[in-house]
């Protein structure tokens, strides 16, 4: 803030100045409009794709989801996301302010710890965790013989607390990366401004700190919130019904593939209205400050504040990350020698591969939307920038469909054209090609990439625009000489988030992968489908530790 | 008058890095006093050890004569009464002005917050930006918004950071003097913190030079640019070189311009060592000390000027090929390479032993 | 120009990477799979038929639902010559919506029974999956137990476990219950095994049989491979198997089958592949690999799996349980299991 905003104004009145549509510009249009459009267009294909089914008949499923199911569906989806997202931020937003203000035993460890728990899919921390504490698990078994009787109070998992609790501990820490961002760059600061002003630090925390941390947290939320809307391992595992389980449903079940788009549109619109609402915070994040505290180290924490912090750290840790981790590596050691082949290599390297080749685009086109939106904010822009990070909240199955579908009727064309052109018969052209694959993986994890970067490329004072283009430079010059470097934070941020999804990603790796592409992911998807989760937990281990790479390099990063 | 503040012998430490040395000074009440000091001499540090956001390794700070902060004890900032104008002012960019004002005032009625914003509002001259977002006002505005929020709560001490350091140079000059005046109307007591001389002369009653977590000397401007305690603030306050010099008796020093006689002011009154005849010292020439003069003797080469309106900065050359400065009223122009007559023209002149 | 070369260097990486893969040579002798049915349970067949015939087998993974889809989507140009499921409704769905192609093959016919092939030749059975109940041998009297229908009396209330109705074959055997019953007979008897749940449904065959063995309730059904695993890995276990309706219409199966693609461009090998799957030969190893049972009369199943006794099928085509699992779907909605 300061000086900064003067000069700020006037790039908004210029941009005012051409907000009318860009294809009524006088002037030659520059690439940098089109790319939003350009990007949102190939995302929205598969979207497209999915409403279409609109203009096909499935009363039939409809009618009876109504009669049944559907009501008890939306309230168990809202109920499931009022949970999560409580759940998440009080967890993420507790932990990151703990940890980037304060100093307690162990603050550093779980700085960067408590991101771990993004290697582990949800869907396999539900099965460790019912494997542990439902009725035939260990931990209930050894209760009933030690009490010698029933456990009456042993609270049931499958029902909404136990969804709740599991994808909690499997979504924090996306709140917690972006909570923590605000807090290290502002929080300590923040803090000092109140307690000066007399209020003390609980006081700072609600009336200053979290205000002002609010558009991050709020991007953090609706990540977790997609996220927990498009899932369905997590609750198939518990058996409970979401929207997205009656989509499937529809689809698998009752073979009613357009009643299972319908759904998934409804499911779209819900999330699009979040998005639009959620942006009237995020256009705030501008005005936020952008000075990193003033020094290193956060306030010493002492006595019993101090274990109970580390406790609280712990805890988390220990039932998000730890306990997982472990049976996973007791079930991969009984298993070992069944299970390990000489193929584990292949997967290791393809999800390895696939995941840096789409983190690499995935990010490169989140920071060409990002800049993008820089130098032409109005509102069209920006409407096309949400439609392209939507992808994230279709569910995966959905959303591979709905892109294979036009590759496929591409093909298809491409073939007959050959064929009428020059006579020749072909294969399936871009089919079974890594770059279909690549730019599934792109439309769906767009919003992972987007987020950080853009929160980042917000902190950039405009004045460095202004300066570096007074000194004649442009376009992409600007963006890689001054931006680039300045975004490395963000950009190295978005690009572990993306990698670890893609690693974990399921349905779109399954449908869209060229023959003998098989990955981790593949893999666990192969033996968890047929009921043979120990033997999955080689692969899971394995894909939790090649996760686990870029997350710790992450931090070393944003701890520098 | 009553002492304010008082910081006894304090320490303060990052890990095994000493920041403040043991460091010592009062300051009354209605004062306003100032660190003064290149960057890294660790006078924010004093700042925020003042604020209490930082603990001590040593030694103890009293406000009111009641013990804020010592070795093993620190009174939480929000319970000192200690206002703080940050650097970057740190204004709320999600409040408006009014807002931010009023910000530490949450335990007062609506109604007396409402007075006293509109209050400090005019004092600051600012009232019409009151529904305005910080980043729609001027650098300027903003740093006066910053200055009434410190002051809503009525502190008993403010503290300033650096407070005009974003400010251009016409801005900071100006806006300095205003502060003062506010300070002063309301009775504040304040300490300022900068690394610019003439910031703390146009604000400050009295100021401390610090250096290396030390105090070196905490004097009125007056006493530290005519009689520094010590080479560190003889340099740092003020231009000027030291001159090679010998006591030819009290109060009578030769040196290659000449002998000085009159005001001798050094810096061991009561050692008589260095007042011993045939010592060896320095002594410091300000630029004001040497004057230009057709007839003398003393001859020098004009190696660098500055244009100062009234005055012009000469660098000279000395015929023993030491440096000197000399401002001279701009009439007499000369050019780079010339040779011009100097003297030596000083009501007092400090002396250090060498 | 330093923003070209930013370009070209990023377009060269990513194309190189994309394209190395793209062009696929196209050999002698080769079909195309694809199947929900594992990689494990049947790339050993795979490459038994590959040494026998010199035919290369390639295949991908993947739900039978997107498999569907994609074989819709792609069209005529579809690579796939068969299309593998570990279920019958999807075949029957891929039958009815085109996909598949009719064949006759005498050696199909000869090997595999009526009852577990299409009519019109689509599809046909590979091996046989019974769903079965399997009861807690501490707490429940062989005696007392008989048929599926049974399992809705309310002498079974609070001693029962049964697995979502969103897995295939519970839709199944609901589904050839209602060709047996009726809809209204049928929606009694789902009525009734909810009502007798002693906890809520669970998400997997295994978690049944582990809350059976742990006495949390009495009696689940199953597919038998799933208790011959669970078995397998701990033997002391007090669960065992119970035919059921084996005086009237006998165990409900289910099967993992396979069909030829409409768009097939290797119908003659394909064929052969199937041919070789249902041969004696292959029998044992397509049933043993998941303790399922062949759909070869004349092939007898692993010994540890004959072990559990012979017992009557359900003669009537599983065709049915295709047609109708959207009816049995939305009954088990209306009755409340979930």
């Amino acid at each position: 803030m300061h000086v900064n905003n003067e000069k700020y104004s006037t790039v908004e009145e210029k941009n005012s100045d051409i907000s009318r549509p860009f294809f009524l510009l006088k002037h030659k249009v520059s690439i940098w409009r089109l790319i939003p459009f350009l990007v949102a267009a190939l995302v929205f294909t598969p979207v497209i794709v999915v409403f279409s089914s609109f203009f096909m008949p499935a009363n039939e499923v409809w009618q009876h989801l109504v009669e049944t199911t559907l009501s008890s569906l939306l309230i168990n989806t809202f109920w499931l996301s009022v949970g999560v997202i409580a759940g998440t931020s009080l967890l993420g937003v507790s932990l990151a302010w703990f940890t980037a203000v304060y100093e307690f035993p162990g603050s550093r460890f779980f700085s960067w710890a408590l991101l771990l728990p993004l290697a582990i899919p949800a869907y396999v921390t539900a099965f460790v965790v019912l494997g542990l504490f439902d009725y035939t698990g260990p931990v209930q078994t050894s209760l009933r013989i030690w009490l010698g009787s029933e456990l009456t109070w042993f609270p049931d998992l499958y029902g909404r607390g136990g969804v709740i609790v599991v994808m909690t501990l499997a979504f924090y820490p996306y709140v917690y990366l972006m909570a923590r961002n605000a807090f290290l760059t502002q929080g300590k600061r923040l803090l000092e401004v109140a307690q000066s002003l007399g209020l003390n630090r609980r006081q700072g925390f609600f009336k200053v700190a979290l205000p002002m941390a609010r558009p991050w947290i709020v991007g953090g939320i609706m990540l977790t919130l997609m996220e927990t809307l498009a899932d369905f391992g997590t609750v198939a595992v518990f058996n409970y019904d979401t929207f997205t389980t009656a989509i499937y449903k529809a689809w698998f079940s009752m073979f009613s593939l357009p009643a299972a788009s319908q759904l998934a549109s409804l499911l779209i619109v819900i999330v699009f209205v979040l998005i639009i609402i959620e942006q009237q915070f995020r256009l705030r994040m501008r005005f936020a400050e952008t000075k990193r505290s003033a020094r290193a180290g956060g306030i010493l924490l002492s006595g019993w504040k101090a274990k109970a912090a580390s406790f609280f750290a712990a805890s988390v840790l220990f039932f998000a990350f730890v306990m997982p981790i472990m049976q996973l590596g007791i079930w991969a050691a009984n298993s070992l020698l069944q299970s390990f082949d000489q193929r584990y290599l292949e997967f290791l390297l393809h999800s390895v591969l696939l995941s840096a080749m789409a983190t690499v685009i995935t990010c490169f086109i989140a920071i060409l939307l990002v800049y993008a939106v820089r130098l032409h904010s109005d509102i069209l822009t920006r409407i096309a920038v949400r439609i392209a990070t939507i992808g994230y909240a279709l569910p995966g199955a959905v959303l591979a469909v709905g892109i294979f579908i036009p590759f496929a009727w591409l093909d298809n064309q491409l073939n007959e054209w050959l064929s009428l052109l020059f006579q020749i018969e072909t294969n399936l052209l871009i089919q079974g090609t890594l770059g279909v694959m690549l730019i599934a993986y792109m439309t769906r994890f767009l919003a992972v990439g987007h987020y950080p970067i853009d929160s980042a490329m917000q902190r950039i004072t405009r004045n460095i625009d202004e300066a570096a283009m007074g000194f004649g430079l442009s376009g992409w010059a600007v963006l890689r000489s001054i931006h680039l470097p300045m975004l490395k934070a963000g950009i190295f941020t978005a690009a572990t988030l993306v990698f670890v999804d893609v690693m974990k990603e399921m349905p779109i790796t399954l449908m869209t992968r060229p023959f003998g592409w098989d990955t981790l992911a593949v893999r666990i998807f192969a033996l968890t489908s047929e009921g043979e989760w120990e033997q999955a937990a080689l692969p899971a281990v394995t894909l939790v530790l090649a996760g686990l790479v870029p997350i710790i390099l992450l931090m070393r990063q944003t701890d520098k | 008058m009553d002492t304010l503040l008082k910081l006894h012998q304090v320490r303060h430490a990052y890990g095994k890095q000493t920041t403040i040395n043991y460091l010592s000074f009062d300051l009354e009440k209605g004062e306003i006093g100032c660190l003064l000091g290149p960057s890294g001499c660790g006078k924010t540090t004093v700042l925020r050890c003042i604020a209490g956001f930082e603990p001590l390794t040593a030694g103890e700070i009293l406000l009111n004569g009641i013990m804020v902060s010592c070795a093993n004890f620190s009174l939480p900032p929000e319970q000192r009464r200690v206002g703080m104008v940050f650097q970057d002012y740190a204004l709320f960019p999600h409040l408006t002005i009014a807002e931010n004002v009023g910000f530490g005032l949450h335990r007062k009625s609506t109604v007396e917050r409402t007075q006293r914003v509109s209050d400090l509002l005019q004092t600051v001259g600012l009232t019409e930006a009151a529904n305005k977002y910080p980043h729609e006002l001027s650098g300027g505005q903003q740093q006066r918004v910053a200055l009434a929020r410190a002051l809503a709560p009525n502190p008993d001490l403010l503290l300033m950071d650096e407070p005009f350091s974003n400010l251009d140079i016409s801005l900071r000059e100006r806006l300095s003097l205003e502060v003062r005046d506010i300070l002063k109307n309301q009775h504040i007591t304040a300490i300022l913190v900068t690394h610019d001389q003439d910031e703390a002369f146009s604000v400050a009653d009295v100021i401390g030079v610090m250096h290396q977590g030390k105090i070196m000397q905490w004097d009125t401007a007056y006493n530290l640019y005519h009689r520094p305690a010590n080479r560190f603030v003889a340099n740092f306050i003020g231009q000027g070189v030291f001159l090679p010099g010998k006591v030819l008796a009290p109060g009578k020093i030769e040196t290659e311009l000449g002998i000085l006689t009159e005001h001798i002011y050094h810096q061991c009154e009561s050692d008589n060592e260095i007042c011993h005849i045939g010592s060896e010292v320095d002594v410091l020439i300000r630029p004001d000390d040497i004057v230009y003069s057709n007839e003398s003797t003393s001859q020098a080469v004009v190696m660098h000027k500055a244009f100062r309106g009234a005055e012009i900065l000469y660098t000279l050359k000395l015929p023993t090929g030491r440096t000197a400065l000399s401002l001279i009223s701009s009439h007499h122009n000369h050019a780079i390479g010339e040779k011009i007559g100097i003297k030596l023209e000083a009501d007092h002149v400090v002396v250090f032993k060498r | 120009m330093p923003k070209l070369f930013f370009i070209k260097r990023f377009v060269a990486i990513t194309s190189c990477s994309i394209f190395l893969l793209a062009a696929n040579v196209v050999q002698a002798e080769q079909i195309v799979v694809y199947s929900a049915r594992i990689e494990q349970l049947i790339k050993p067949m795979f490459d038994a038929f590959t040494n026998e015939t010199g035919i290369q087998v390639k295949f991908t993974t993947d739900k039978e639902g997107a498999l569907l889809a994609r074989l819709k989507a792609e069209g005529k140009k579809t690579p796939a010559d068969v299309l593998i499921t570990a279920d019958v409704g999807n075949l029957w769905e891929a039958a009815r919506t085109g996909v598949l192609k009719s064949v006759s093959s005498p050696i199909l016919e000869a090997n595999i029974p009526t009852y577990l092939r299409d009519p019109q030749g689509q599809w046909f059975g590979l091996s046989v999956r019974a769903r079965t109940i399997v009861y807690n041998t501490q707490k429940v009297k062989p005696s007392d137990l008989s048929s599926y229908e049974d399992l809705a009396d309310p002498k079974w209330k609070g001693r029962l476990c049964l697995r979502t109705s969103k897995k295939v074959y519970n839709q199944s055997l609901v589904a050839m219950m209602i060709a047996e019953h009726g809809e209204a007979e049928t929606e009694k008897i789902v009525r009734g095994w909810v009502a007798n749940l002693a906890t809520d449904p669970l998400p997997d065959d295994t978690r049944a049989l582990e809350f059976v063995a742990a006495g949390r309730c009495d009696v689940t059904l199953v597919n038998t491979y799933y208790y011959g695993r669970l078995m397998e890995s701990n033997p002391a276990l007090p669960l065992a198997i119970l035919w059921p309706n084996q005086s009237n219409s006998g165990v409900h199966v289910n099967i993992s089958g396979a069909g030829i693609t409409q768009f097939s461009k290797n119908e003659r090998s394909a064929i052969k592949l199937l041919e070789f799957l249902s041969s004696e030969k292959a029998q044992n190893l397509f049933a043993d690999v998941n303790m399922e049972y062949p759909v070869n009369p004349q092939v007898k199943p692993s010994p540890a799996v004959s072990a559990w006794g012979a017992f009557k099928q359900n003669p009537m085509n599983i065709v049915k349980a295709g047609e109708l699992q959207t009816t049995a779907v939305k009954l088990m909605d209306r009755a409340g299991y979930r």
